[in-house]
């Protein structure tokens, strides 16, 4: 008793030193000079009480263990139904299903249901791509987002010096995005994967502190406005079109409805996120796509089978940049604004915290966290300041819970019948 | 010889820099050398240890305490305890559990806890600069005109002081103390010195507490030197100071102390070159070409991957 009475005492006494001090005090500027004043009376109590739980919790935990051993449990989900929601033909299934809904959805949600979609879809296939490499290579890439910049800003500083349009620049930001994936990756990709991390964060970090600081060319901390929007043929969205060229709405001779131009861009956004799935699934089943597999799995075993781990990786990494790049274009028409601040390393742990939370490898996973990573928030404004901090808790409470991700895919496997 | 002055004024600043870079990255350092992993999570433990320490200030100076000695010693007692506390449950909390895992999970959970610790100081103070005054105002100045000298700071020799002071204590207790070596048979191989009746949970919790506490006399020297703090401003140190234990050879504790105090003075000539705003991208570069040329740093070795 008397052990555990001091472990109880010593993790209530952590709590205190933990919460008190930095989040029970708060710090206010008063004029020139600094106070610092106690915090809510609820927040203080709220601290009290998570001491006093931590204390009881200690003190009693073989008993409550046992007594929750002891407790009738919950009926838990079946495996067989988990079994088959994991298997990769049903997953399928409900993709297509996904696809379905999605392609439905622009002519039943109202315009800003529309608008919210295409970000999620935005989101998707950042998340794709990064699973890529992520995912499926098993490279950490802490610096995805400044392949979504550069993507982003080869579409903004084409247009806005060159006048060049949406199509024209799609692939060439891919390709942008490409070569600067190719770029990095190729010295970095020897390195063990924890660095591999924070180089491509560093990598990250340096893109976005260029974009800000070469003025001249980007237009620094202000970005660069008033990009054009996509055209269908040629075929404007807006109310008038530029010179030499016509409005949808004049070719079709319907009225200028605003809403169609929302919808066009869910609709490129849907086309570029089912491309993104053709290819990946396609790639997936080629020899390389095993290989990216086969690699994350055991790096020794493959070198001892003859692949060249570098090349394996490299074409994982230029991949995922591509689809950065394609995400980044499309995201810059979309904004018609982009600055630095866009892409900040925060923008790359969402994408991860999408990855993670779907199951590293799982496209379905990954669907549905991006859904719900996009949704929620935008679901509740009220809370919207906690958002970080929930993606936070979520990051380090699904590796321990669940490092699989919510809705893994199956591996291939065997099994011994009995 | 206004050329030599400066010079020697950039050294001076990008030591005194340096030195708070080196006391940070021990802090990588010992976890990678004992449980191979980045405490990602290490830039935020420094972001709190400078609050800890503007709050253990404020509330003195509020109360009519104003001796210097005294404020001192209560910023760096009462931000050493709140960090070593932080250092502890995060260890508990998000790393313990993993242990054994593959790299990247752990890698990921350590990401996860510095963006909720980085919200929770957010939320709880707010994104605003907080400021107070420089605590000891003065300067030694050498030199023989106003075009030709080097300032040297008391807030600057402080630090020199401290970090040394700090430094010293450090290599004392790992070569010298029982519990020293117990973390040093544990950076060797943990396994076996868990066979040979070595507590390694206790051992590792202790370098993240000590790491913690390292961070925490950063914190009180750098941001009472810089005499601005913020809830983001942990994301860049950390880096850096990763970036410094790298260059030292990630797992060696003299070569991330070496390691700190190159960046430090690497970065201040780099901002001196190249302007102020591109300081960080000369750290950010340096880190990526360490990595690319000698991987294992100054003083680290190599390490070979066994199946």
């Amino acid at each position: 008793m008397s052990r555990s009475l001091k472990t109880a005492f010593f993790s209530a006494l952590l709590v205190l030193a933990v919460a008190y001090p930095v989040l029970g005090l708060k710090l206010t500027t008063v004029g020139i000079k600094l106070e610092v004043h106690n915090a809510s009376p609820t927040l203080l109590w709220t601290i009290a009480g998570c001491a006093l739980l931590m204390f009881v919790w200690q003190l009693l935990r073989q008993r409550i263990g046992a007594a929750w051993d002891a407790a009738p449990k919950l009926p838990r989900v079946p495996s067989q139904a988990s079994d088959f929601l994991t298997l990769p033909s049903t997953q399928r299934w409900i993709v297509l299903g996904l696809v379905m809904v999605a392609l439905a959805w622009p002519f039943f949600g109202s315009r800003g249901a529309v608008d919210i979609a295409t970000l999620i879809l935005i989101y998707i296939m950042l998340g794709l791509g990064l699973n890529i490499v992520v995912g499926l290579a098993g490279l950490l890439d802490l610096g995805y987002v400044g392949f979504y910049a550069v993507g982003a800003y080869t579409y903004a500083l084409l247009s806005h010096y060159y006048g060049l349009g949406f199509w024209v620049c799609l692939p060439l930001a891919g390709l942008m995005a490409a070569f600067f994936g190719f770029i990095l990756g190729f010295p970095v990709l020897r390195l063990r994967g924890d660095y591999l991390a924070i180089v491509t964060l560093g990598f990250g970090e340096i893109i976005r502190l260029l974009l800000r600081n070469m003025t001249w060319l980007t237009g620094g901390p202000n970005g660069i406005s008033s990009i054009d929007k996509p055209t269908l043929f040629g075929l404007s969205f807006e109310r008038k079109a530029a010179e030499g060229m016509q409005t949808f709405h004049e070719y079709f001779g319907m009225a200028y409805n605003s809403v169609n131009k929302v919808v066009f861009l869910y609709l490129v956004a849907l086309l570029l996120v089912l491309l993104t799935l053709f290819v990946i699934n396609r790639l997936l089943r080629m020899p390389i796509g095993r290989a990216w597999e086969a690699l994350r799995e055991d790096e020794i075993a493959c070198r001892a089978l003859g692949m060249n781990p570098t090349i394996i990786k490299l074409s994982a990494f230029t991949l995922g940049a591509t689809f950065a790049g394609f995400a980044g274009s499309f995201f810059a028409a979309r904004q018609g604004l982009v600055t630095p601040e866009s892409f900040t390393f925060i923008e790359s742990a969402i994408i991860l915290a999408i990855v993670v939370l779907g199951g590293m490898g799982s496209q379905l996973g990954i669907m549905l966290a991006a859904i719900v990573m996009i949704l929620l928030p935008e679901l509740m404004r009220e809370f919207s300041e906690y958002r970080m901090l929930m993606f936070g808790a979520l990051m380090v409470l699904m590796m321990i819970w669940r490092p699989q991700g919510l809705l893994p895919m199956q591996r291939p496997h065997l099994e011994l019948k009995p | 010889m206004p050329d030599l002055y400066h010079f020697l004024q950039q050294l001076v600043n990008g030591l005194t820099v340096g030195s708070t870079y080196a006391l940070i990255a021990i802090g990588y350092t010992m976890v990678y050398g004992i449980i191979g992993m980045i405490n990602f999570a290490h830039g935020e433990v420094y972001m709190i240890g400078s609050y800890a320490a503007f709050i253990a200030i404020t509330g003195l100076t509020m109360l009519g305490i104003d001796s210097l000695p005294l404020l001192m010693t209560a910023a760096f007692l009462g931000s050493i305890i709140v960090t070593s506390a932080y250092g502890y449950s995060i260890e508990r909390i998000a790393y313990r559990p993993l242990r054994g895992s593959n790299r990247l999970i752990p890698l990921i959970s350590a990401i996860g806890m510095s963006i909720f610790l980085q919200n929770t100081v957010l939320l709880a103070q707010d994104s605003k600069d907080k400021a107070i005054p420089n605590l000891m105002p003065g300067n030694f100045v050498f030199g023989e005109s106003a075009a030709n000298e080097v300032v040297v700071s008391y807030m600057q020799i402080l630090v020199f002081i401290v970090t040394l002071v700090s430094m010293l204590a450090l290599t004392w207790f790992i070569t010298r103390s029982r519990l020293g070596r117990a973390c040093r048979a544990c950076a060797e191989d943990l396994k076996m010195a868990n066979l040979l009746g070595i507590n390694t949970n206790n051992i590792i919790a202790l370098t993240f507490v000590i790491g913690a506490a390292l961070a925490a006399i950063a914190a009180v020297l750098l941001s009472m030197q810089y005499g601005v703090i913020n809830p983001n401003s942990g994301f860049l140190v950390g880096i850096k100071a990763f970036t410094a234990a790298v260059l030292g050879g990630i797992g060696s504790i003299p070569g991330a102390m070496l390691g700190g105090l190159v960046l430090g003075v690497a970065e201040a000539f780099g901002a001196d070159l190249f302007g102020d705003q591109y300081k960080d991208v000369v750290a950010f570069g340096l880190l990526v070409l360490v990595l690319l040329f000698r991987p294992t740093g100054i003083l680290g070795r190599p390490e070979v991957e066994k199946v």
